[in-house]
């Protein structure tokens, strides 16, 4: 479901990469004029004077269906983590199979088909301004060319349930920031997805939605969706026991013992090429 | 589970439509706006409207005169009523016989001094007709040939010789210099074409990268979710075929009535009536295949709009993963 070997991920220089958003909100890398990004470039940059690697031979693996928090201090790499998974970035180092189809040599045209069985609640949300609450999480039903009465039932289903029925046709922009992430989040599960990620989704929740959320996690992580959680909040993991994914500095500093990657082969990848 | 949902506190003007009749989850109604781009769009089509008028009245032209000229010879006889070399005749009568019994000529005829007055009218004016003119005119012969290839060097020694002081004017030197010339001038009318289709593609370029740049977040966002290259080049693409379409029919039909005066304009130059054709003859004189391609124009900025947009949203997309 879920393997990284020996992954290592170094962004390209400042100025050189598309808009990044990462952890506590706003743009850490820049979001400059990109050059040409083609991967051949991208390559040469890496070569000389690239920036600092983010994540160093991170390896384990998730079987389908699995729970996982993710947990580290701010700027332990959480967020580049995450990035890896919903297909932001592809690793520089190793190897990553997501969903059966290793991506690091999956033809770029291969990762949208992928994207649409990934879940992302990003913590900034990340809703189109100008849509309505309804289209903001019929968008990716309509990305995925499902018939316009399937998706009227089901965004309406699914709106209603996060308790948002009445805001149907408001934009993002007049719902308040819990209104927003519930929107967000709707988004994210509308498809049903595979894996659902979700970064910092209390960040905006009184307690009570908090745990309504967590309900909804692990009812769609009983079903069968590999849901992983990257948060700071402590009390949360502590009221929601679960195997935890720990970083700290960019590494992997401990998992669940069934998360390790057993493979015989699996240490003997060295790092390739541009390092 | 429970509602959580805060109090109604929202005003009118946030509210968006259900289901808006065309989804626009990139935005582009706005960032690729109904105004600039099709005005520029409409320009570069009534600049091509007239290039293609340049074209086809030039082509018209041109076998015009091809055909009425290209199979014909004239035949200049100068002091047309003196007794010829030979004493018999007079010197036309001469000439006339000895063109007839030419092979390769199929007619001979010496232009009467009606037709002759009415072929130096547009020089001389009505005076030509009226009167007896002052200067000495020769008499014309107008000659017309079986096969345009014609060798006329011996005819025209024989002519010579019959009746000296004869001149045989070949119209395929004039025809080939008009050739070249017609060849040139559409040669030019056809790299403005080329021009305007180049510069129009560049108009869409930009236009859809400011569109790009505008809405960089919105395509980034359903890129991330799982939005293919195609999928969100379409959605450009359409938008913009769309708009060059639009833009380019109205540049064409503001073209219609200019090309209509150039039209008549130009009629009495292809046909053989020195006035100016009324507004019915105008719509005649415009050649059929001129009609043919007017329509042709907002089907080609629409193919360049698409094409262009497609090109440009495909590679500024590479930058993403």
């Amino acid at each position: 479901m879920l393997r990284f070997d020996m992954v290592g991920l170094r962004y390209a220089p400042v100025g050189f990469m598309p808009s990044v958003r990462t952890g506590r909100g706003g743009a850490v890398f820049g979001r400059g004029e990109p050059g040409k990004g083609d991967r051949r470039e991208e390559g040469r940059r890496m070569g000389r004077g690239a920036s600092p690697e983010v994540l160093h031979d991170i390896t384990f693996h998730l079987h389908a269906g699995a729970f996982r928090w993710l947990l580290g201090p701010s700027g332990a790499g959480k967020s580049s983590m995450m990035r890896l998974m919903y297909l932001a970035v592809r690793p520089t180092r190793g190897r990553l199979t997501l969903l059966g189809t290793d991506v690091t040599t999956a033809p770029r045209a291969a990762l949208p088909a992928l994207r649409r069985r990934i879940g992302v609640v990003f913590q900034d949300f990340r809703l189109l301004q100008h849509l309505s609450a309804f289209d903001n999480v019929a968008l990716p039903l309509r990305l995925a060319g499902r018939p316009e009465g399937q998706i009227r039932a089901d965004v309406t289903e699914l709106l209603k349930w996060v308790g948002l029925s009445r805001y149907l046709h408001l934009s993002p922009a007049s719902l308040s920031g819990g209104e927003q992430q519930r929107v967000a989040i709707a988004r994210a599960v509308i498809t049903r997805p595979a894996l659902l990620l979700a970064d910092e989704p209390t960040g905006n929740l009184d307690d009570v939605q908090a745990e309504r959320l967590m309900h909804l996690f692990k009812e769609l992580n009983r079903i069968g969706t590999t849901v992983i959680v990257a948060t700071h909040n402590e009390a949360l993991v502590a009221r929601h026991p679960a195997p935890a994914l720990r970083l700290s500095e960019g590494r992997l500093i401990s998992m669940d013992r069934e998360d390790r990657d057993m493979r015989p082969d699996a240490y003997d990848l060295r790092p390739v090429a541009h390092e | 589970m429970p509602s959580l949902a805060a109090p109604p506190r929202r005003d009118a003007s946030a509210v968006i439509s259900l289901r808006p009749s065309g989804f626009d989850e990139l935005g582009l109604r706005r960032a690729l706006s109904d105004r600039m781009l099709p005005l520029l769009v409409a320009a570069m089509t009534f600049l091509a409207a007239l290039a293609l008028a340049g074209w086809f009245g030039i082509a018209a032209l041109s076998r015009h005169w091809r055909e009425g000229a290209g199979s014909a010879l004239t035949v200049q006889v100068p002091d047309a009523q003196d007794k010829a070399a030979d004493g018999d005749t007079t010197r036309l009568a001469a000439v006339l016989n000895l063109l007839t019994g030419t092979p390769g000529v199929t007619s001979a005829h010496a232009l009467t001094n009606e037709e002759l007055a009415a072929l130096l009218r547009p020089w001389l004016g009505n005076a030509a007709a009226s009167t007896q003119l002052a200067v000495p005119v020769p008499a014309v012969i107008a000659v017309r040939l079986n096969q345009p290839a014609l060798d006329v060097g011996p005819m025209a020694r024989r002519l010579e010789q019959a009746a000296p002081g004869t001149m045989v004017e070949d119209h395929n030197v004039w025809i080939r210099r008009l050739t070249l010339l017609t060849r040139s001038l559409q040669a030019c009318a056809g790299l403005a074409l080329v021009i305007v289709a180049a510069v129009a593609a560049a108009v869409v370029a930009v236009a859809t990268r400011a569109g790009l740049t505008r809405r960089r977040e919105a395509i980034e966002i359903v890129h991330g979710l799982g939005a293919s290259d195609s999928y969100i080049a379409g959605r450009f693409a359409s938008r913009v075929t769309w708009l060059a379409a639009a833009g380019a029919a109205g540049g064409g039909l503001v073209a219609l009535p200019v090309l209509l005066v150039l039209a008549n304009l130009a009629a009495p130059f292809g046909s053989q009536s020195a006035d100016l054709g009324d507004w019915t003859t105008a719509l005649t004189t415009v050649p059929a295949a001129m009609w043919a391609s007017l329509p042709c124009l907002p089907v080609l900025a629409a193919a360049i709009g698409f094409l262009t947009a497609q090109g440009t949203v495909r590679r500024w997309l590479r930058r993403l993963p």
